[in-house]
């Protein structure tokens, strides 16, 4: 069903206005069933497997089942996403495990300053953008 | 009528879509703002964060042209590109993105993207243009500085944009939903800019199960962009100009790390080398055949070739790759071992940053690519242009590098006055993809607001009975729903209105049967075509009677109205270009050759929006003033 909520995991997000993957999800598929206070995908077959929801998940509740009308069965891919890595556990179908670990940004999150420390105020005439030149190197190219 | 709050927004520039030329035009527009004292409003309908082409993340940056290295110049890139595209290209606006794009990514650098360096600390290339990239937060970071940089108050999200508000051919702004409160919108803006992405699931993809939304492109682009532009009476260009990738069969994972960065070979079933054995044919795609590297689609048609002979599967020999670069490091045991772990890790990284779903293929199919070839094979059609496609709409060049014909005041201003377009919603400038999307959005961003500033357009006037008319007309979805939903013992099965995912599996059939998708090798003719618009006709007439259950519904509703006009305008354009010139794209059967004498130009499109008629045009192909 691409993602998936385990619901010995799943705590509803303890009943806040909109659960995390609710929050995340591109393309609108997860939602909250009030009822249970448990996250469903409710459009499988409209899910890109991109593990938004996988990643945001405060509790580890989502997981991702291969598309069942072309993965044989049998395999997991497991991120485990921190502020400035992600590690990555893939089960093969044979029973195999693998694991990589990747950075994910080299700032603090939030940090991102919009001009990169360039000030260049350029006038609103003309090609040459707020930091520019500066945050090419060198000037603007013309003919 | 349901019942919904109607919320009314005013702003002078309304920024539309939420990627990476959105992110671009978001934080170049706040800084001219805030010294002109103007307002900015994005919307988005999904969260910023994670929004767009880019949300699961990338492996590599593909546009970065490396001026200040030396590396390049922008002629090269112009040339690069216009050959890619069989001389079909606007070198103005290639020129704009790529004297800019450079900028874009050293701003991603400075804001916390991983970007793999070598020991003397210059970027990794993984070809030419392309870099590697620890991408998994890529979107997440351009996203920050945007928001840090317009502020949380000037953005709207899970608000779905359904089109122009226009009236007397004046663009007003746009009105759409809310996708999680019942709250009409209407943003009422003095100029706008639209980069809402390009268009997936117009044509029936391969998966058509649980793996429908395995697309190469998100299923979240439904053409919103194309049809916004339509609607507004815009100009449009290069709509038969779709894109094919040849990517690992069924999950779609990245294949130009292999290409490029492992020197990989692509064979058919029997070890015959396609680009090899079938050198022959490139002579009948002169002179664009010729150039090196070869381009996109000749490289597709060349595999289709060996596909349609019976020679396949197509396989990627990832085996025979990784034992080459391993074999460099054979007398050192452990510089071996070393070398394998590292390029076993690279070759993982690539997926797991973009196309998750390639990981747990190999992972359930017990593939080690150091022991076996994997299987690639073409996709489906997607409209992107921002990719190897180039549909989009028509804009203004630069000033200072746009000939006359292709300049009206403001770089990146469709034919529409006050609208704005870039990355996938603007047309004939292949290959920006997700760096070069970002720096058109800012080129665009500033000259929207210099048109502002210059220009002081009057903040528009827009009827109640107007609101209440776009109000209704948006809503009517759920109204017929709720009216006729007690009719039958079945709410999926009603005669009086049809769901959004059967209207997409309407066009979706005809798409693909009709104008050349995967069930007919991607060929099509005048015959066919004729067909196709004929029940495209019916389907689009139809879309009064969609019905929606809830506000998830009512989403799918107007994005698959979005992808019948993106539909329309490529069956249209389609049939005027009478020649094949992207023969691993499409294939026109009535006209199997390229013709440059008569065909090496643009072809151009605008609807009336009042009355919905198409006009059909040739635009002559000029080099920069």
């Amino acid at each position: 069903m691409p993602s998936f909520v385990n619901v010995e995991k799943c705590d509803g997000c303890k009943a806040l206005d909109k659960t995390a993957c609710q929050h995340i999800c591109p393309n609108d598929l997860m939602v909250l069933d009030k009822e249970s206070m448990k996250a469903f995908n409710r459009e499988p077959d409209m899910c890109w497997e991109c593990y938004n929801c996988v990643k945001i998940c405060p509790t580890q509740a989502v997981d991702v089942r291969g598309y069942a009308d072309f993965v044989p069965m049998g395999a997991s891919v497991v991120p485990l996403r921190s502020t400035d890595s992600i590690m990555w556990t893939v089960k093969f179908r044979s029973g195999q495990v693998k694991r990589f670990k990747f950075p994910i940004r080299t700032t603090p999150e939030g940090h991102a300053e919009p001009n990169g420390g360039w000030n260049t105020d350029p006038g609103l005439e003309g090609p040459v953008l707020f930091t520019e030149p500066d945050s090419l190197g060198c000037d603007v190219w013309t003919k | 009528m349901a019942n919904f709050k109607t919320v009314q927004v005013e702003t002078d520039l309304l920024i539309l879509g939420g990627g990476m030329a959105s992110c671009g035009a978001a934080v170049e527009a706040a800084y001219w703002a805030k010294k002109n004292n103007l307002k900015v409003t994005m919307v988005d309908k999904a969260a910023v964060d994670r929004s767009g082409a880019v949300a699961m993340g990338l492996s590599a940056i593909n546009q970065y042209v490396g001026v200040k290295e030396g590396d390049n110049t922008i002629e090269d890139y112009v040339n690069y590109v216009k050959q890619d595209l069989m001389g079909v290209a606007r070198d103005d606006l290639v020129a704009s993105i790529a004297r800019h794009v450079d900028g874009s990514v050293h701003l991603f650098e400075k804001w916390g993207l991983p970007i793999w360096k070598d020991e003397e600390g210059a970027y990794v290339h993984e070809g030419r243009w392309q870099l590697m990239i620890n991408g998994e937060s890529y979107k997440v970071i351009v996203a920050e500085a945007a928001i840090n940089h317009l502020g949380t108050d000037n953005i709207y999200e899970r608000i779905f944009i359904v089109g122009p508000i226009i009236e007397d051919g004046v663009l007003k702004g746009a009105y759409g939903f809310s996708v999680r409160d019942e709250e009409f919108y209407i943003f009422k803006a003095r100029a706008v800019f639209v980069a809402m992405g390009g268009a997936v699931h117009v044509f029936k993809p391969r998966s058509t199960g649980e793996g429908l939304g395995r697309a190469w492109y998100p299923p979240w682009n439904s053409g919103s962009s194309a049809c916004f532009t339509l609607q507004a009476g815009a100009e449009m260009t290069c709509q038969e100009v779709r894109f094919i990738p040849v990517r690992f069969k069924d999950a779609y994972g990245p294949v130009g790390a292999w290409f490029l960065l492992f020197k990989s070979r692509a064979t058919n079933a029997f070890g015959g080398e396609y680009m090899v054995e079938r050198r022959p044919e490139l002579e009948n795609w002169k002179p664009y055949g010729m150039v090196k590297p070869i381009p996109a689609n000749l490289r597709n048609w060349l595999g289709m070739l060996d596909v349609m002979e019976g020679k396949g599967p197509i396989y990627m020999q990832t085996a025979e790759a990784i034992q080459k670069i391993a074999d460099q490091f054979a007398d050192d045991p452990k510089a071996y071992k070393k070398k394998m772990k590292e390029l076993e890790s690279e070759a993982w990284e690539d997926f797991l940053d973009m196309t998750i779903s390639q990981a747990i293929l190999w992972a359930a199919s017990n593939v080690q690519p150091e022991e076996k070839p994997s299987e690639i094979a073409a996709a489906e059609p997607y409209f992107i242009g921002s990719h190897s496609g180039a549909s989009g709409a028509w804009v203004s060049g630069p000033e200072d590098l746009a000939p006359p014909e292709y300049f009206w005041g403001y770089e990146n201003m469709c034919t529409t006055k006050g609208l704005f377009a870039a990355g996938d919603a603007s047309g004939a400038s292949s290959h920006k993809f997700s760096s070069g999307s970002h720096a058109e959005g800012r080129i665009a961003a500033k000259s929207a607001i210099r048109y502002l500033v210059n220009e002081n357009p009057p903040m528009p006037t827009i009827s109640d009975a107007t609101v209440e008319a776009l109000k209704e007309k948006t809503l009517k979805p759920l109204d017929l729903f709720a009216e006729h939903k007690g009719f039958t013992s079945q709410t999926d099965v009603n005669p009086n209105y049809i769901l959004p995912k059967m209207y997409m599996f309407r066009l979706q059939k005809l798409m693909d049967e009709y104008a050349g998708g995967v069930g007919s090798q991607f060929t099509t003719s005048k015959m066919l075509c004729d067909r196709g618009l004929e029940l495209l006709g019916m389907l689009k007439e139809d879309a009064v009677n969609l019905g929606a259950s809830d506000l998830h519904e009512l989403m799918r509703c107007w994005e698959n109205v979005h992808r019948s006009y993106q539909a329309e305008a490529h069956i249209r354009t389609i049939m005027f270009r009478e020649e094949t010139r992207w023969p691993g794209y499409y294939f026109r059967a009535d006209f199997p050759k390229i013709d440059n004498d008569n065909w090496l130009c643009f072809v151009n499109c605008i609807m009336d929006p009042e009355t919905e008629n198409w006009e059909m045009v040739k635009r002559d192909i000029l080099p920069m003033s």
